[in-house]
């Protein structure tokens, strides 16, 4: 199917502090080499930052990744689940309409998102504050029919309640997720014909119900400081990431673009000619060939040191003169890079 | 009827202590370090004894699948990856193991990936199930402090790592392969196979992809033992199983019973029978989306197994059962399974992604009786040029359905079609 970005992007991404930390724990999950596995969690926590996944978000995780955009396109594309566009500001209403929740009145469920959020699928409502789609199967099929809220399964629906669990939710309440009709979880609701024995410890809720009550995240844009961090897989890191695992030496993410913040320039240390009579392999640094090697010289630059030293405030100024390679600096980060190469 | 003491997953409800300890109390990783100690051969031949059949769709004995792994390492590492990508319409079994009983994954994770050398584990959750995710992962947390997994498992000496991963939704990623490319951060395309996933699987190393419910099992059946499992169902077709049952009936439910059990018993025990009575059944869809259906004669005698249903030329396939009362409009519920298809192709093989477009609409068509009756044998031809003709079993899977709705209800696509005709004759 074919699935587009959407027009209208905004400047730039950043992960909250938090999930850059919880991010490069996930990271360490794969082995050395193999970050790129690391794609999907990362994406999705970056729509759940946000609310939708978006073009900078996208290049931000391809670039922790080391990735090219394309690939990391490719898969932002290709999974249903990464919202393309812009959802509802309170919540994304996805329902069920595969076939168990069809024959259990999906489609009464849809008419009523229809009718109470917008009559197409993926439109916001007027007010901005809901979206929704059909979606194929969730695999809650016997508390038929439901529907995806946020991060939680409202299950055991009723056109009714489904109406009421959108009054609620405009009203800025979080109704508690699982099954609407009083059922605990997916035993046979007119009572138990199995596991009747050794009742105990029983919590409120069911296993998904009272994690969602507990932490309180359903339709919450997360930040990432919602659970503590535990990445109990990182030997000897204890249970919190610190710092950054040293395997993963993905171009570091950069902060925002030349183009989107305005820099004032200012000008950096130039030579005439190389110190000692003889400059650096300037292309040595991923991204710089032999054209953009003679234009640094030009400029007057044959030293990675004089590179890693760039402020923000240089860096607009080789920019500016950069001609078609504006924007390479960010890009494939140089500064990290020469100051990787400048200690060697 | 299978008795509570039998039963494996002692906490599928969630009713009971969802903690470790919970879980220690209800017998869960008792003794997994002496079942360490038996070695990966016992481990191996028990499961093979077990009779244990895979449990996500295709029904492969897991023990044989084990021991398809390396003996002797080559240097590549090897790896076990759970296939947690639940998404075949019909099948809610894993979650309820997920969210209420994962202690057992977690063991059945470690004691299995001993038994294929494999000192690294992943579990692929699918990206919807938001919240099992969180409760495995607890899980998981909980059995590193507890030091019965991690370095020195169990105090067994095999160091070993269990990671939990999660998809975004793209149900072709429960296919083994595409389950691994999407693993490797990789759009989930099915690759070709040979080299099957034994030889080079994850990150080009030796793989065995098993269902959660294949691995959830293993620690009880070892420590109960082969013939203890291998005496419930018939032969061939052994031991206890989830079943996931949907649609029309009093009290859908999830439920652990004895592998063959007959229709009837299983609806009547536990899900209070069908909407309407018996006689009000018209269809059921016994295996998930991907089998074909049957008609309420054929179910009123069935055995739910492997072999009795694949005589009667569906399956058993996850054993998510649909039932379809007679208010139900057959050609409709199975063009819905159509546009399922058409919605998760990969697009990867031109009989499956043009083929299951095609066939969808054309079951549009034919649930508003808008065709000619020789349509039907056209779509039953297409079928069979999709099925057996892609990279993966999704275009059998599209076209099984149809053809089970021709097979059995040829009447009432034919009745509609010339019910329209009448109707236009005599507008």
């Amino acid at each position: 199917m074919l699935r587009r970005l959407y027009h209208d992007q905004p400047a730039s991404f950043a992960f909250t502090p938090a999930n850059q930390a919880w991010a490069e724990g996930q990271i360490a999950k794969y082995p050395a080499g193999r970050q790129a596995s690391a794609i999907i969690p990362l994406l999705w926590r970056a729509q759940e930052q946000e609310g939708w996944l978006t073009r900078p978000a996208i290049e931000h995780v391809a670039k922790m990744l080391g990735l090219a955009y394309i690939r990391a396109l490719e898969v932002a594309t290709f999974y249903f689940m990464f919202q393309l566009q812009p959802v509802g500001s309170i919540a994304h209403v996805q329902v069920c309409g595969t076939l168990s929740c069809m024959l259990c009145g999906s489609e009464d469920l849809m008419q009523v998102c229809k009718d109470k959020i917008s009559p197409k699928a993926h439109h916001l409502s007027a007010d901005g504050r809901f979206s929704w789609e059909e979606v194929e199967c969730l695999g809650a099929c016997t508390n038929a029919p439901m529907a995806q809220i946020g991060k939680d399964y409202y299950e055991d629906l009723t056109p009714a309640r489904l109406s009421g669990l959108l009054d609620e939710m405009a009203a800025g309440r979080v109704p508690v997720p699982g099954p609407q009709n009083g059922r605990y979880a997916a035993e046979p609701m007119k009572g138990l014909t199995s596991l009747t024995k050794h009742e105990s410890g029983r919590t409120k809720y069911n296993g998904s119900a009272q994690l969602a009550v507990d932490i309180g995240d359903t339709v919450k844009r997360v930040d990432g400081t919602e659970v503590p961090l535990r990445t109990p897989w990182i030997a000897g890191s204890g249970t919190v990431v610190k710092e950054r695992p040293a395997k993963v030496a993905a171009p570091k993410a950069v902060a925002p673009k030349a183009a989107e913040v305005e820099v004032e320039e200012a000008a950096p240390e130039i030579l005439t000619a190389p110190r000692g009579g003889a400059g650096d392999d300037l292309k040595l640094i991923v991204g710089v060939g032999p054209k953009l090697e003679a234009l640094l010289h030009e400029l007057g630059f044959w030293h990675f040191v004089q590179i890693a030293n760039w402020t923000p405030a240089q860096v607009a100024w080789v920019n500016s003169r950069l001609g078609t390679f504006k924007g390479r600096i960010e890009r494939d980060d140089w500064i990290e890079q020469a100051r990787v190469l400048s200690r060697k | 009827m299978l008795k509570d003491q039998d039963r494996i997953f002692t906490n599928l409800y969630g009713m009971h202590d969802r903690s470790l300890k919970g879980a220690q109390m209800r017998g869960h990783w008792d003794g997994t370090k002496d079942i360490l100690g038996k070695g990966r051969d016992w481990i191996i031949n028990e499961m093979k004894a077990s009779g244990l059949r895979g449990r996500g769709g295709a029904g492969f004995p897991t023990g044989l699948k084990w021991s398809f792994m390396p003996k002797e390492t080559d240097g590549r590492p090897a790896y076990l990856v759970v296939n947690a990508d639940e998404s075949e319409p019909g099948t809610c079994k894993d979650r309820e193991i997920m969210r209420h009983d994962p202690h057992t994954l977690v063991e059945g994770c470690l004691i299995a990936s001993f038994a294929m050398g494999a000192h690294a584990c992943y579990i692929y959750i699918r990206g919807e199930y938001v919240r099992e995710k969180e409760a495995l992962q607890n899980a998981i947390d909980v059995a590193y402090d507890a030091g019965l997994v991690g370095k020195n498992a169990c105090g067994s000496g095999w160091d070993f790592d269990i990671y939990l991963h999660h998809g975004a939704g793209a149900y072709i990623c429960g296919e083994e392969t595409a389950l691994l490319e999407s693993l490797e951060g990789k759009k989930g395309m099915p690759r070709m196979k040979p080299p099957f996933p034994a030889g080079a699987g994850l990150y080009g190393c030796p793989t065995t992809v098993n269902n959660v419910e294949s691995i959830a099992v293993v620690p009880t059946i070892l420590r109960r033992g082969a013939a203890w499992f291998a005496g419930f169902g018939r032969p061939n077709n052994t031991g206890t199983k989830l079943f996931a049952i949907s649609g029309h009936v009093n009290n859908p439910c999830v439920v652990e019973e004895e592998m063959s059990i007959p229709f009837k018993e299983l609806i009547d025990k536990h899900c209070g029978g069908i909407r309407g009575g018996w006689k009000n059944l018209k269809a059921v869809i016994p295996g998930g989306s991907s089998v074909p259906c049957l008609r309420a004669e054929q179910m009123e005698e069935a055995i739910m197994d492997f072999d009795w249903l694949r005589e009667k030329r569906s399956g058993l396939g996850t054993a998510a059962v649909i039932v379809m009362d007679q208010s139900t409009d057959m050609i409709k519920a199975i063009w819905r399974l159509s546009k399922f298809y058409k919605h998760e192709s990969c697009g990867q093989c031109t009989p499956c992604r043009e083929g299951t477009g095609w066939m969808m609409r054309v079951m549009e068509r034919l649930v508003k009786g808008e065709a000619a009756v020789e349509e039907i044998d056209m779509l039953l031809d297409v079928t069979k040029q999709v099925e057996g003709h892609t990279i993966c079993a999704l275009g059998d899977a599209a076209a099984w359905p149809i053809q089970g709705l021709i097979r059995n209800f040829r009447d009432e696509i034919e009745d509609r079609i010339k019910g329209r005709g009448m109707r236009v004759a005599a507008e």
